[in-house]
């Protein structure tokens, strides 16, 4: 669907970010990225949607551009509009596009029902905690139904619980949308629990050095899964590896 | 708690009149409070007239800096190019002393309530310019691409993003703004003498201390400071009420 193509990319302080990237982004995917902070991950993330242009290589759609709102974006804080409620922030990416207020309150009213917030339209972001921002910003992110989900370290400022509990609410969201997913984070045991191919890339500049796909049933049961344990290993042995090269 | 600036306020004034008895202070040097007071009750129309015409001129300057400060800030808001060729010249017109320009201005202008405005505005616009163009730049960085990805245009990004980003600290400007417009209209008063409206606060001080009417002259400045207490917590209940009111307060 999406493939990046030996794609570097270096900012004006000097920083090198990336370094002949090539990945491809299959339909209906779950990709997670993996590295250590600083490699290129968001940079990556950021070419992927089209924020950003590669200063080498190319990034291409095989069904052409992607039309506004075919890309959702979830970023490391639920970035919410702290003037409108719960129900405006979902409904934002409609309105950007045009669609009026009584078109759009199904779906978005349908949003926030799916990720478990059918009481709180009306609620301003500061009255919500943490893990219920970033219920609102996923919300935001799929209103528009996307062909391409992008997620840029969401739940690292999290509690455990609520990032279990969001980790599982995102499966079911992509199983039921079928579309793909580009997730962006540092934590092994959350690119173990939630990917089906796993890309690890190197300290910067950001090159990837080793894929690992994953087969593993989805599904609350998979943390006590002794082949998790397995998969969580052969990441992070793979992770020292790319670090000690 | 809340009552401790009144009390220590009527302590104060207590202590200024028992002083000014026990030392048996001329009028025309230092007048006690009750002196200001019978000051005010001989003239009090005139006094509450003058409020009103100095008000007038510290409103129209008000109004006009939010009106050119936010339309200056918003210029400079979609253009790098226009930043660089404006904020020079605000700064370099915040730094010159009122009182330099404002008899030019009273010249150039000639109608004396239009002067009195310019000069006023001219010391009242550079919070609001500076606290609204600092605020619509202030807009997150991600959520801008969030509607770069949503194919929002350059006004619905300004509309919809930086303009409700800005108000806070747009809130925070005009408070400090509304100060400056009354003491900008009593500076400008002051310069324009009796060429200027003539019927402001500013000016009977002037007259009062022409005819050492000293009570008259404090009996003024009190007027004066009332009113930009009143500005100061009327546009900070303002601001406190329209951000409750979006949620952020």
């Amino acid at each position: 669907m999406l493939l990046v193509q030996h794609a570097s990319r270096g900012f004006a302080n000097g920083v090198q970010a990336l370094a002949d990237v090539t990945l491809r982004v299959d339909r209906g995917g779950f990709l997670a990225l993996v590295g250590p902070s600083g490699c290129g991950k968001s940079t990556l993330l950021r070419l992927m949607a089209g924020l950003d242009r590669p200063d080498s290589g190319r990034v291409s759609w095989d069904a052409g551009p992607p039309a506004p709102g075919s890309i959702g974006y979830v970023f490391q804080d639920a970035t919410l509009l702290p003037w409108a409620t719960a129900a405006e922030n979902v409904r934002l990416p409609l309105r950007l596009r045009g669609q009026q207020a009584a078109e759009s309150a199904p779906l978005v009213e349908a949003a926030l029902d799916r990720v478990g917030l059918a009481g709180f339209a009306d609620a301003w972001p500061r009255q919500l905690s943490g893990g219920m921002r970033m219920r609102v910003s996923i919300a935001r992110a799929l209103v528009s139904r996307p062909r391409l989900l992008l997620l840029d370290e969401p739940f690292a400022a999290l509690d455990e619980f609520t990032r279990h509990d969001l980790q599982e609410c995102l499966l079911d969201l992509q199983r039921q949308d079928g579309c793909s997913v580009v997730f962006v984070t540092h934590s092994i045991y959350e690119a173990a629990f939630l990917a089906r191919r796993i890309v690890l890339l190197s300290p910067r500049p950001g090159r990837i050095v080793q894929e690992i796909g994953s087969t593993l049933p989805h599904g609350p049961a998979l943390r006590q899964d002794p082949a998790y344990a397995a998969l969580v290993a052969e990441v992070t042995s793979a992770m020292r590896q790319a670090l000690a090269a | 708690m809340k009552a401790a600036p009144a009390a220590f306020g009527a302590l104060a004034l207590l202590a200024w009149q028992a002083a000014v008895w026990a030392l048996d202070v001329p009028q025309y040097v230092l007048p006690g409070p009750a002196a200001i007071i019978r000051a005010f009750l001989a003239a009090p129309v005139l006094l509450l007239g003058s409020l009103l015409s100095t008000l007038a001129v510290t409103a129209a300057a008000l109004v006009a800096s939010c009106i050119l400060g936010g339309a200056m800030a918003g210029l400079m808001a979609s253009s790098a190019w226009a930043r660089a060729a404006v904020l020079p010249w605000a700064v370099a017109l915040q730094v010159t002393p009122i009182v330099a320009i404002a008899p030019l201005v009273i010249v150039w202008v000639g109608d004396p309530f239009a002067s009195l405005v310019v000069c006023a505005t001219i010391v009242a616009f550079f919070p609001v310019f500076s606290n609204t163009a600092a605020g619509l730049a202030s807009a997150p960085p991600e959520l801008v691409d969030l509607f770069r990805l949503n194919g929002a245009g350059r006004w619905q990004t300004l509309w919809l993003l930086r303009v409700p980003a800005a108000l806070p600290l747009f809130l925070a400007g005009l408070r400090i703004s509304g100060g400056l417009a009354l003491v900008g209209a009593v500076v400008a008063e002051f310069v324009a003498g009796s060429g200027g409206f003539a019927s402001g606060l500013a000016y009977r001080i002037l007259e009062a201390g022409y005819r050492l009417q000293v009570p008259r002259m404090f009996a003024a400045l009190v007027l004066l400071a009332g009113a930009g207490i009143a500005i100061n917590a009327g546009l900070g209940w303002f601001g406190r009420w329209l951000l409750r009111r979006r949620g952020e307060a």
